[in-house]
């Protein structure tokens, strides 16, 4: 109780570096809680701790540091980190990065309090995801499928249709057989306004619009309250998927100005940079992140993540694609070569991968034979690419029969598995133009697919 | 024991003032919730703590206390099956104590310490010991679990027991009154002392066609395994944790996704060992600290695998190690040292990487141990490495480079068209080839060596040949050079690519890989001589049976494989006899 008698408010801010000050003599301070910061002209900010010695604490402030000044400013720690106010009421509703309302709405009155940079799951509470959801999308479901609880990120680069991808994503993801509860968690990190309105028409138009929670911290928002969105969010989506069973896709954009918000941070610290000024910890700071996916052993919510990222350069060994890939489960990749020939979408299988596949498909599933028409389509694909570096070479003429025959396949591909507009197509459906791709080559080119199943699914054995 | 107080807190380093008289790498107990610590930097007054659970809520002012031990492993009966974090807490008791999230302060121990084993005594009293010497058998699992006399221990046997007994019970005292358990406490970065190493000269049987006759790494060698994301390092270490034909088999999960080791949890219990029949998992310990777990403990995790490998490998066992990723344990070092303010080398790593790195390869081998019966163990460690955008030349890959006797290089390229290992067959390499040479011969074939000099040959002058083809196309080559482009297509796609997942593929005898690797070479000799004497390639191509070497992989056993030979003799007979 004596507690709340001592005033553990400071007018002793020493010293203000980019986005952090510096407060002496403070007082029982803990390490990560959060700090208010009153400004002279009676403004409120918030902060956190991120480093305590005896004399000092240092303190990042989320909305920036502008106008705070070392006489009149004063910081008060609150004893408790970020928190989250959940109840049901949450849905429909939207909140800065800092998890406070911005739809004029009133504040949630909570059934529960939580600390938003959440716990690891222990390993052993991990149930295996498995769910297929079809996306509709022949280049995800056919080749990279997404099942539920997973995370798999799209890697896109500027100006490519990454938001239109994840939109159609969110509109038409359904797991076959099943009308569960879902819901959406959308987290804007420094986007446009018009960016982040294009989501939410997209969510209104299919009418979910009641079913999703925004965290919007668009271009023109404080930087640094970018660190704390995403963590916001999916606080927001543990509540759903575990406490009311809901299935949760969580969208993620852009992590690329998260990432930056981070190195601001730390080179406002002045830590020893990593590769491209990125701060040595960034994988694990991500991983807090990403690995916040997942189901858990006996309870019915799942989480699955689509965080969308820009390429700088559309540079994939990029660190911030990079980490990202080491730690997420695949990833969908945008070219801009497809887009200027007019993939819709423009997505580059070759780099794509979804390791969580093989647990989402087969028979039960999807079909028997998926794993194989992917393996060929992938291989028959990529050799039909090799070649048409050679032909800008050797002309057309000088390639063999079979050969002409990879070129034509990987030319079709592109045009009638990869690129389907505003098409919703049906797994099935998604096999089937990939049979049809296959049924250009010699069947003994087939080496992928098991005997019996070019027996049962080649269309040259249909039509008999 | 000496009661300090937290001075300083950064992330999970913690400085701590007042624990004069405290030792480096010992145990201490930070803050109210007596969170798990280890102190590793002495300076003055001061203690530096890494902190192996996460510091939020800490204070400067809250109490430290030291332990007077260091960082140890629990070693005894009832580590097969076992998961854990990097600091050895059992993840399945976390579960029951704390829940779906891992939560602090709570630390059960390593070991089950209420449960009974059959101790069955191998001396008598009055008989003589030291330190390695048997006392006693337990079985745990298939595995005859051996007792021995801990290191720097010796005297005559006082009293020995027989029966059921807990981990912690003594079951033989010792004349001067010391008393053995069945479990011992080992100080994890401390390398437990073996009499002496030997050269590696046995095979470590993978049943991957890749690594056993390409590159292959011998029982108490090292291996490394790079790769960009998506390469598949991580299939490679499971696969390898599957098929290797050790008796026991270390997994630590260090620092990657939390859903891989749920996936090892769902699938080892399955999965049968080929060779005992038995549950996969009843040899295998895991050791899981993710990348979203504390970071202290993630430097840590691979110090518990290693000190676990060595104890078996101390029984006289061979034992394999998979760390996926050393990368992130080398990242971990790299977070601490930034905490710490340590001048950064390469990269931003701290000048004693290479030194770590080396020391913890070293580890491996094939020893001599200690005590009496010289019983031979062997450990091989097989490290994943993930290098940033897939660099090679950055410090983790080049470091360990230096230390690693076989080379598996995945390739980007390669797992973009799902060639499967991605493992590129001109930049890798084995060190082990000559001294296992004399074991190929006996136990594979005489000419092992010869196919495979053949084979990597070809496809060597396979990317020669490409070269050209890529400058003038492939009608200016003459047909005897088309033949090798075929052949080393039917190297890569039908004896090199190998799916994990296929039901029958994912493991191959090294017996179906000798004869795989002898029918497409005959092929390759066939046809030549079939060329000779002005038969077409294109009608060769053609043949029945290179449509069947296309599906030879999918084949049981070696015998039907062998099978092929004759039919490449009909084949090619046959189609001379058109001709004429
Ligand atoms: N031997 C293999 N057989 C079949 N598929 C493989 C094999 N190795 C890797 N893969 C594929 O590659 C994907 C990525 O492999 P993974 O080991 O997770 O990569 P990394 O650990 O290098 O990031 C897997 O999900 C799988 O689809
Ligand atoms: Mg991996």
């Amino acid at each position: 109780m004596t507690d709340l008698l001592v005033s553990r408010e400071y007018r002793t801010i020493t010293n203000v570096a980019g986005p952090l000050i510096f407060i002496s003599n403070a007082k029982d301070v803990s390490y990560d809680e959060i700090v208010r910061i009153r400004l002279p002209d009676g403004e409120e900010r918030t902060g956190r701790v991120l480093e305590i010695s005896k004399d000092v604490a240092v303190v990042q402030v989320f909305e920036g540091t502008t106008g705070i000044d070392n006489r009149l400013t004063s910081a008060e720690f609150t004893g408790k980190p970020l928190t989250m106010k959940l109840s049901p009421d949450i849905l429909g509703r939207t909140f800065n990065g800092i998890g406070k309302p911005r739809d004029g709405g009133p504040d949630i009155i909570e059934e529960m309090e939580v600390d938003v940079n959440g716990m690891p799951i222990n390993p052993v509470a991990r149930d295996k995801p498995e769910d297929f959801i079809q996306t509709g999308m022949s280049a995800i479901d056919g080749l990279n499928t997404l099942v539920r609880g997973q995370k798999l990120p799209i890697f896109s680069g500027a100006g490519l249709p990454a938001n239109k991808l994840a939109a159609q994503i969110g509109r038409q993801a359904k797991v076959l057989g099943e009308g569960e509860q879902f819901s959406v968690v959308f987290a804007a990190m420094g986007i446009t306004f018009r960016e982040a309105s294009f989501f939410t028409r997209s969510f209104e138009r299919s009418g979910a619009l009641g079913r999703v929670v925004f965290f919007m911290n668009l271009t023109n928002d404080p930087t640094i309250e970018r660190l704390t969105t995403p963590r916001c969010a999916l606080t927001v989506a543990e509540y759903l998927a575990y406490t009311l069973n809901h299935h949760v896709l969580v969208i993620l954009t852009d992590m690329i100005n998260y990432c930056e918000a981070l190195r601001e941070i730390s080179t406002a610290r002045e830590e020893v940079p990593g590769r491209r000024g990125y701060p040595g910890y960034m994988y694990t700071d991500l991983s807090t992140i990403y690995e916040r996916a997942g189901k858990i052993k006996g309870k019915k919510g799942s989480i699955t993540q689509i965080p969308i990222l820009t390429m700088p350069d559309d540079d994939i060994t990029h660190p911030v694609p990079d980490l990202t890939g080491y730690i997420t489960e695949g990833q969908i990749v945008l070219s801009r070569d497809l887009f200027r020939r007019g993939g819709d979408p423009p997505i580059d299988v070759l780099p794509c991968l979804s390791r969580l596949m093989n647990s989402g498909i087969g028979e039960g599933k999807t079909r028997e034979d998926h794993r194989n028409v992917a393996d060929q389509l992938y291989a028959s694909y990529a050799y039909g690419r090799d070649l048409r570096r050679l032909v800008a070479i050797v002309g057309e003429e000088a390639l063999t029969e079979l050969d002409r025959k990879y070129l034509k396949l990987a030319d079709e591909f592109e045009k009638t598995f990869i690129s389907q507009g505003d098409e919703n197509r049906a797994i099935a459906r998604t096999l089937e133009i990939g049979w049809n791709l296959l049924a250009m080559l010699p069947e003994e080119e087939l080496k992928r697919i098991n005997e019996s199943y070019i027996e049962k699914y080649h269309p040259g054995y249909q039509e008999e | 024991m000496t009661t300090g107080s937290i001075s300083r807190i950064s992330g999970p380093v913690v400085t701590a003032e007042g624990l004069r008289g405290s030792m480096m790498y010992e145990v201490v107990r930070v803050g109210t919730d007596a969170l798990f610590g280890e102190i590793i930097r002495l300076d003055k007054n001061e203690a530096v703590i890494q902190v192996y659970e996460d510091t939020s809520g800490l204070k400067v002012g809250e109490k430290v206390e030291s332990t007077g031990t260091q960082f140890s492993v629990a070693l005894g009966p009832g580590l097969l099956s076992s998961i854990y974090d990097g600091i050895q807490r059992p993840l399945p008791v976390l579960y029951e104590m704390s829940g779906d999230f891992i939560s602090r302060g709570v630390f059960p121990p390593g070991l089950d310490l209420s449960r009974k084993w059959r101790f069955t005594p191998v001396v008598s009293v009055g008989d003589e010991v030291r330190e390695g010497d048997l006392i006693g058998i337990v079985p745990e699992f298939h595995i005859e679990h051996r007792i021995m006399v801990p290191p720097s221990v010796s005297g005559k046997v006082r009293e020995i027991l027989e029966g059921d007994y807990t981990v912690s019970d003594p079951v033989c005292i010792l004349d001067d009154g010391t008393k053995i358990a069945m479990m011992q406490l080992w100080p994890a970065r401390k390398p437990r002392p073996y009499r002496k190493k030997m050269d590696p000269d046995t095979l470590l049987i993978t049943g991957q066609r890749i690594f056993d006759t390409m590159f292959p790494v011998a029982k108490g060698g090292t291996a490394m395994i790079p790769g960009g994301f998506g390469t598949g390092k991580t299939v490679a270490e499971q696969t390898l944790a599957k098929w290797s034909d050790t008796r026991i088999v270390v997994y630590i999960g260090c620092g990657e996704r939390g859903n891989e080791m749920t996936d090892v949890l769902y699938e080892f219990p399955e999965l049968i060992d080929p060779r005992t029949g038995l549950p996969l998992i009843e040899r295998t310990v895991l050791i899981a600290n993710t990348s979203n777990m504390p970071v202290a403990a993630r430097e840590a995790s691979i110090y518990t695998g290693i000190t676990i490998a060595e104890y078996y490998r101390d029984m006289g066992y061979d034992v394999a190690l998979m760390a996926d990723s050393t990368s992130r344990w080398g990242e971990a070092l790299r977070e601490i040292s930034g905490r710490l303010e340590e001048m950064p080398g390469e990269e931003g790593y701290p000048a004693y990487l290479a030194t770590r790195l080396a020391a913890f390869y070293e580890r491996a081998g094939r020893v001599v141990c200690k005590g009496m019966d010289e019983r031979i163990g062997s450990i091989t460690i097989i490290g994943a490495v993930s290098p940033p955008g897939g660099d090679f030349s950055e410090p983790i890959t080049q470091n360990t480079l230096r230390v690693a006797g076989t080379f598996w290089a995945l390739d980007t390229a390669l797992a973009y068209r799902r060639h499967f290992p991605s493992v590129n067959w001109i930049k890798s390499y084995s060190l082990y080839l000559e001294s296992l040479e004399d074991w190929y011969e006996k136990e594979v074939a005489e000419d092992w060596k010869d196919l495979r000099e053949e084979a990597i040959y070809l496809l060597q002058k396979e990317v020669e040949l490409q070269e050209i083809v890529q400058l003038v196309g492939p009608d200016a080559l003459p047909d005897s050079e088309k033949l090798i482009l075929e052949v080393s297509r039917i190297i890569r796609e039908d004896f090199l690519q190998q799916s994990a997942f296929h039901e029958i593929d994912s493991f191959c005898s090294l017996d179906k890989q000798y004869w795989m690797m002898k029918v497409i070479l005959t092929f390759h000799e066939k046809a030549k001589k079939a060329m000779n004497r002005g038969i077409g390639i294109d009608s060769i191509m053609q043949l029945p049976v290179k449509k069947a070497i296309g599906r030879m992989k999918e084949l049981s056993d070696a015998e039907m494989v062998r099978e092929h030979i004759d039919r490449i003799t009909i084949d090619i007979d046959s189609l001379m006899e058109e001709d004429r």
